[in-house]
């Protein structure tokens, strides 16, 4: 492997050490982090599947019984039926920390508690197919909710599980493997220094016994 | 408190005005990007629902809202069908975690 150049020194090398026992530990970590949101998104996604086309199809069915009140009515009598709502809909939005991802949940309040406020009109003159329609929309609405948190809380998750993947992969494929080369390099070196400088001493002490015993 | 929005063609979303949320026609497709700016930059929602009929003209608004934690945006089907982009997004966000498709093969 090409290595950035290093310094063979004893402070780079116990620099080096610590460097790869950080990224040791980080990779666990991270595998771990990255092996439970994958755990967790995957049942959330499964839900989230099934909720949207649950919802898909109740609102299909939502759709059919508006165009209905709206082939049974004249144009003005549904836009004035519909013009001033009753109801209102407020969301209280509080995080959820999974594995330091925020999700946001949301709670649902409607500023009447009267469940019937949702029809903004008189009923004499319009068709029942609008109540009808209104009604089962009103039905399918804590499910629109529900896949509304869902469906960002998987999306969320989605680019955390990347990003920490990501992450180590960089560890275990980069960091460590890279680091562990440069110990090797570095011990090696110091090894041959030391060999080296063994064995000049030992020749110089050859040499100075010679010259003293002039052999 | 955040509110509710409904965004698309009139004819798929006036029912919803009925139950409290707040409807937002197009009646122009220029005028629909900005709109919907506005609408993502105010706050004031925490929920935005895109028909997805809709949600065609809007990819590039709606991608930079991917990683936000509002508004949500959440794509529904309008009164002209399901075109099936739902549920596209939902098997992207999944291969986007897993690598590949491990939940819709099917």
């Amino acid at each position: 492997m090409a290595l950035a150049h290093v310094n063979p020194t004893r402070m780079e090398l116990s620099k080096l050490k610590k460097k790869l026992v950080t990224a040791t530990r980080g990779h666990k970590l991270l595998k771990d982090k990255r092996d439970e949101l994958m755990r967790q998104f995957l049942e959330l996604v499964k839900e989230n599947k099934e909720l949207r086309i649950k919802v898909e199809n109740q609102i299909k069915n939502a759709n059919l019984g508006f165009v209905l009140a709206k082939a049974s009515m004249s144009e003005e009598t549904l836009s004035t039926a519909l013009l001033a709502p009753k109801q209102e809909v407020y969301v209280e939005v509080s995080n959820k920390n999974v594995m330091s991802v925020d999700i946001p949940t949301f709670d649902v309040t409607t500023r009447t508690p009267n469940k019937n406020d949702i029809f903004s009109y008189g009923f004499a003159f319009t068709s029942s197919d609008l109540d009808d329609a209104v009604q089962s929309l009103n039905d399918l609405f804590p499910d629109m909710i529900k896949l509304a948190e869902v469906e960002n809380a998987c999306r969320l998750m989605a680019s955390e599980i990347e990003k920490t993947r990501r992450r180590v992969n960089a560890l275990e494929h980069v960091v460590i493997p890279q680091t562990t080369e440069q110990i090797k390099y570095i011990s090696r070196k110091l090894d041959e220094n030391e060999r080296s400088t063994q064995t000049r001493l030992m020749k110089v002490k050859d040499m100075m016994l010679k010259e003293a015993h002039s052999y | 408190m955040y509110r509710v929005a409904v965004v698309g063609d009139r004819e798929s979303i006036y029912g919803f005005s009925a139950l409290g949320l707040d409807t937002y026609f197009i009646e122009e497709y220029e005028e629909l990007p900005p709109m919907f700016k506005k609408l993502c930059q105010s706050g004031n929602y925490g929920i935005i629902y895109v028909t997805e009929s809709t949600a065609v003209l809007l990819e590039k608004e709606i991608t930079k809202y991917n990683e936000a934690q509002t508004p949500a945006i959440i794509l529904i089907p309008g009164v002209t069908g399901n075109t099936g982009n739902g549920l596209k997004a939902v098997k992207e966000s999944v291969e986007k975690a897993v690598g590949s498709d491990i939940i819709f093969n099917d």
